[in-house]
């Protein structure tokens, strides 16, 4: 049955600043009243699209067709105003305010000078109950959960004529239960004929209620299917597919007889207060780097923070070279040798308004090489400081420069310098090559083989599945806090075995090799 | 002692005394609902003690020196959001910056427009009059407070309603509030943050004026140097200890009247060192502000934590 | 010096000097014999050496409550509390003065308890945050009144000589300070001011707890991060300041300016030193120089104003600019633009070259 055509976006092409291709030639058309998601993995482009048609970005290339005629859209207020609505990720409410007060927010029914309130409060009712959205519009925003806070966006979309609804990976935050509701929700909302783009990387709930499916890769699409007539193995094949493997000179592995990590049953929940990390137990020995994949949002945060100190509230064990490391501070922690390569390097990895100086010692000036017990060796750190840079090949005019005024892979080289100085034994790197330049990336990488080499224990978390793919020794896969595959002969994994661990097609129950013990 | 202080005298004093503190909370009230800290207020009750004077004895009216005083102050408030908006100055020492220039500026105006040096005697001012409300004044005890107050007290009064009522029923208001609270959330529904902020400093800055003319043309007759000496930080204080709402500002800024009055019943009896009474209303303040925020706090993790 | 940081000096003096034209110009607009009163503002301080003196005597108290600043926000806390830090500085030392007649005996005690009790004044609105999150900026902002109150209810009750209008006893000779140059008043102080500065730039700078306090103060979350200890970091860099600045009260107290305890208001240096580690960007090894611009302009001013008809405050409607102007961040942003594109240009045209 062929539905009458809504909005089509042709050819959209959309260059960055920095010079980044987010979108080159993505073309997506939307059916009236059907679910579309738009799949892709982290940086596929899904987002930038979205940011196009919701008028935060103005495209470079292409035109965008809304119900038969080429509009422009300018900002998101225009793009509210031609019926587009969009719930992003993070909530876009205001706490204190009751969620009545939240959907009228802007638009508010006036009696005089005032906002006539009953209106407002009747209107909202009124709204939620057309869509059987059960919410208590007098609540305080503050005072619900994040489910109804989701139904009050997409209320407060619906309230402004939104018909076509943009919805930003809805159930990344919601609980099995609220999701099955939300579900329901969405089909009586295209039952009204409004248009929904689901964007997701979940297979199984787009299988669930989307009708068709456009699949984005590296800034292209890949096609739009019936979600009916493709399997979930195919939608992932064409999302992860990749081609070639980074070539490294990687030495056969010697392992050493030392488990410096041990973690068991590790159970971390989050300050929202939503299970991030489920039960999760591993080993890890000098020698090898264990590389855990997995797409972003499903627990690698948590587990790391854990690890690391960051996070202090979690139930199991964890001990580094036998000793449990609950009570120890952060400073305990990185004194027992382990290195850390934040995931944000710019609000956790460096201080921007400090030299590149300051920011290689913010841990090592401890060290009696480099202080006395009250004063700093500013000689020695200074020698350092050069030696270090020349070493990373830190571009950069001095030690003296701050470290905002270089580019994001020479912050990251300041970093994995400071971090990579210490000699630790154990390194956790989350993400260290994201967004930055291919040189800097593979000198990175060559890095972390080297000290595999030299003995010590590396935890590799990356959404870059080439780059897990070339290091690691043993491979986990990381899908809802637990491992949903682990591969010990990373060799012979192919990318769709591991797409589908990913996404949660396949989940494995016995894990082999994930102990020592 | 008793006496004095139980009697409509004494409450009348009160109502005097917090009413500059009670502008200056709702003037910083209104600037923290919508997301900035105003510290200038007291540079902007200063200034306006002084303009108070100089207006209403130019024009030889009350009414009109008092309209051009907020106007006065609304242009400080806006030139404050224009440094703090615009030019991305730290709102803090840009109050600073404001709040020295206004005791340094004052006295040279001073010194300009009439040749006084510490006190505007020269300046024949016009002072906002005292109201006696009919019906009111015949009520007993409650009457006697308030009989014969001046005009400003009445308008505190008033700007508290009607604070109350533009934060919590307009459409600005609301505007003003989620501004403050979530800036991403307003602009996403096409609210101008910027826009929305500069209205709510200008209004601070009117408020505050209204508090610095009360000072030179109610609480007293005439101009003095340095004349707030502090009550635009009370009322920021105060404001905060008010949860930034009106009406909790009102209630704070009594204890601070109060507090000014029964030092001043106590200069006379000698119960208790004055300087001591002084003394209470910021170490009130402090406690207030420790146990709001704490409690503020615990409830933050409460939420987060189940 | 890379073009960022010429950038920061240049504007610094164009805020300097456009806060001199508009005093200027407002001294034509309010002055009968401006000529005069600028000629009198601009090197009515170098005309004497007693005028020279009154320049390096005010200077101290800045250099002191500038450090003691730098200190606090170096770890990017808000504390306006050096006003009643100051303050009560004052009060122990004269105190102290009062009683301890001992030579030596008498000033040492009496700076060190002044600098004791200036340091557990400042760390009250760094406890309060710690332990109940309430803003640092609001409580500093009270506790300096309870600091004046308490000063005056020592004066009035305690220390007040009754054959004094509003002043205490007399301080002991040997607590005072001796003077340095004859015929002026330039005191021991000074000594002391510069070696404080110097010490706060080696703690800031060349320590490791100082180290830890920058670092705290640019990013909190990486100096979690990176192991350091925030709670302690915070209540050292205000117990310090306030150290600095208690003793910068003491030494005013006990400098030959005053014979007696007279503070019955808050003076102000509290918020001259945010000027002075504005001007200084937070280094106490400049604080000498900005105390000494703002010293210098002071003394100027009060020259002026006994010679002519301009009133002394017009320094403050200067200095109000200057902060003004220095803190804007977007002032002059396209020009600073400007420089760093050129440079980074020139910088890439070297790298093809090479």
């Amino acid at each position: 049955m062929d539905r009458q055509i809504v909005l089509q976006m042709n050819h959209i092409m959309k260059i960055y600043g920095n010079g980044v291709v987010a979108n080159e030639d993505v073309s997506l058309e939307l059916r009236k009243g059907e679910i579309h998601a738009l799949l892709g993995e982290n940086g596929a482009g899904k987002s930038t699209l979205m940011k196009v048609l919701f008028g935060i970005e103005a495209p470079d290339q292409g035109e965008i067709v809304l119900n038969g005629k080429a509009t422009v859209i300018k900002s998101p207020q225009d793009a509210i105003s031609k019926g587009i609505g969009m719930v992003h990720q993070h909530f876009m409410l205001v706490p204190s305010l009751t969620v009545a007060e939240n959907i009228i927010l802007g638009v508010a029914p006036k009696k005089g000078l005032f906002i006539d309130m009953d209106k407002a409060i009747e209107a909202a009712a009124n709204i939620a109950k057309e869509y059987n959205f059960e919410v208590d519009v007098r609540q305080r925003v503050e005072e619900i959960p994040v489910g109804i806070k989701q139904k009050v966006e997409i209320l407060k979309a619906l309230y402004r004529g939104a018909q076509i609804l943009i919805l930003d990976e809805p159930t990344a935050v919601l609980t099995p239960q609220e999701t099955d509701e939300l579900f329901v929700q969405l089909m009586k909302l295209r039952e009204k004929g409004h248009t929904i783009i689901f964007i997701s990387h979940k297979l199984d709930e787009i299988k669930k209620i989307c009708d068709r499916a456009t699949i984005m890769r590296n800034g292209r699409s890949m096609g739009t299917y019936e979600v009916a007539d493709i399997s979930t193995q195919e939608m992932s094949k064409l999302m992860v597919g990749r081609e070639i493997s980074l070539q490294f000179d990687k030495k056969p592995q010697h392992l050493t007889s030392k488990t410096l990590l041990k973690v068991r049953n590790l159970t971390v929940y989050n300050t929202q207060g939503v299970l991030k990390v489920d039960n999760l137990s591993f080993d890890i020995k000098g020698g090898e780097i264990l590389g855990i994949a997995g797409v972003e949002g499903n627990g690698q945060t948590e587990l790391i923070d854990t690890l690391t100190g960051l996070n202090k509230k979690y139930k199991g064990q964890i001990q580094i070279k036998g000793k449990e490391i609950a009570g120890s501070s952060i400073a305990d922690i990185r004194g027992m040798k382990v290195a850390h390569i934040p995931e944000d390097r710019m609000t956790t990895g460096c201080a921007s308004t400090l030299s590149i100086q300051e920011n290689l010692f913010s841990y090592q000036f401890r060290d009696p090489a480099y202080s006395g017990k009250v004063l700093l060796k500013q000689k020695e750190i200074e020698k350092r400081s050069d030696s270090l840079i020349k070493e990373f090949l830190v571009k950069c005019k001095s030690r003296k420069q701050n470290v905002g005024m270089l580019s994001g892979g020479n912050i990251q080289k300041v970093i994995v310098a400071r971090e990579f100085s210490t000699a630790p034994d154990i390194i956790i790197a989350n993400q260290p090559t994201r967004g930055i330049d291919v040189g800097a990336a593979a000198f990175i990488r060559q890095r972390l083989l080297d000290f595999r080499d030299a003995g010590c224990a590396v935890i590799l978390v990356s959404a870059d599945l080439t780059e897990v793919f070339s290091l690691s020794d043993r491979l986990a896969v990381m899908y809802k806090g637990k491992f949903a595959g682990f591969f010990t002969d990373v060799g012979s994994v192919t990318e769709e075995e591991l797409g589908q661990h990913m996404l949660g097609i396949k989940q494995d129950e016995r894990l082999e090799g994930v102990l020592y013990e | 002692m008793w006496s004095s202080i139980l009697s409509p005298d004494f409450f009348s004093a009160i109502l005097r005394a917090a009413t500059p503190i009670l502008f200056a909370a709702l003037a910083s009230s209104i600037a923290s609902k919508a997301g900035i800290t105003n510290m200038a207020l007291e540079g902007i009750m200063l200034f306006s003690a002084l303009f108070g004077v100089i207006f209403s004895s130019l024009t030889q009216s009350a009414w009109l020196g008092m309209l051009i005083t907020m106007v006065l102050g609304g242009l400080i408030g806006l030139a404050l959001a224009f440094f703090v908006l615009n030019l991305k100055t730290d709102e803090i020492l840009a109050a600073i910056a404001i709040n020295l220039t206004a005791t340094g500026g004052t006295v040279l105006l001073m010194v300009a427009f009439s040749g006084d040096r510490g006190v505007s005697s020269s300046i024949r001012s016009v002072s906002a009059p005292s109201v006696v409300i009919p019906l009111v004044d015949q009520i007993p005890f409650i009457g006697q407070i308030l009989s014969g107050q001046n005009v400003m007290v009445w308008m505190s009064l008033l700007a508290v309603v009607i604070l109350h009522l533009f934060l919590y029923k307009t459409p600005m208001g609301l505007a003003i509030r989620a501004v403050g609270e979530n800036k991403n959330a307003a602009e996403s529904v096409g609210i101008s943050s910027r826009k929305v902020q500069y209205i709510a400093l200008i209004i601070s800055g009117a408020l505050a004026a209204l508090g610095g003319f009360y000072l030179s043309g109610g609480y007293m007759n005439m101009f003095t140097k340095d004349m707030t000496s502090g009550r635009g930080y009370i009322g920021l204080a105060a404001a905060s200890m008010g949860g930034n709402t009106p009406v909790g500002g009102f209630l704070v800024s009594l204890l601070f009247g109060m507090a000014q009055a029964l030092a001043n019943i106590m200069q006379l009896t000698s119960v208790m060192p004055y300087e001591i009474i002084l003394m209470i209303p910021y170490l009130t303040t402090l406690v207030g502000l420790g146990v709001y925020y704490y409690a503020q706090k615990r409830k933050k993790e409460r939420l987060s934590g189940k | 010096m890379n073009s960022a940081k010429k950038f920061d000096v240049l504007r610094t003096i164009l805020s300097v000097l456009i806060a001199l034209a508009i005093s200027f110009v407002i001294i034509f607009l309010v002055s009968e014999q401006p000529f005069e009163a600028i000629k009198n503002l601009l090197i009515g301080p170098l005309t004497s050496k007693r005028n020279m003196g009154n320049v390096v005597e005010s200077m101290i108290p800045l250099i002191f409550t500038g450090t003691g600043v730098c200190i606090m926000f170096s770890a990017n806390q808000i504390n306006l509390g050096g006003e009643g830090a100051f303050h009560m500085g004052g009060l122990v030392a004269s105190i102290i003065a009062i009683w301890v007649t001992g030579k030596f005996v008498s000033p040492v005690l009496a700076l060190i308890c002044a600098g004791l009790v200036g340091a557990l004044f400042t760390a009250i609105p760094a406890i309060m945050k710690i332990t109940t999150s309430a803003s640092e900026m609001v409580s500093s902002l009270m506790i300096n009144y309870v600091a004046l109150y308490f000063g005056n209810y020592m004066l009035n009750n305690v220390i007040g000589d009754p054959a004094a209008s509003a002043a205490s006893y007399k301080l002991s000779e040997a607590s005072e300070l001796p003077v340095l140059v004859d015929g002026t008043r330039v005191h021991l102080g000074i000594i002391i001011a510069l070696a404080v500065a110097v010490l706060g730039y080696v703690f800031l700078y060349r320590t490791k707890m100082g180290y830890q306090l920058r670092i705290t103060g640019e990013n909190e979350e990486f100096a979690r991060y990176s192991g350091i200890n925030i709670v302690k970091v915070i209540l050292v860099s205000q117990l310090l300041g306030g150290f600095v600045i208690g003793l910068g009260g003491g030494v005013e107290m006990l400098s030959p300016i005053y014979s007696r305890f007279t503070w019955t208001s808050l003076l102000g240096y509290g918020w001259d030193a945010i000027i002075i580690c504005t001007l200084a960007k937070k280094n106490p090894l400049y604080t000498p120089f900005a105390a000494l611009f703002l010293a210098y302009l002071r003394t100027g001013a009060s020259i002026m104003a006994r010679r002519t008809d301009v009133t002394l405050e017009i320094v403050q409607i200067t200095q109000g600019i200057i902060i003004l102007l220095v803190v804007a961040e977007q002032f002059l942003s396209k020009y600073k633009h400007k420089m760093i594109a050129r440079e980074a240009k020139a910088a890439l045209k070297d790298e093809e070259v090479a």
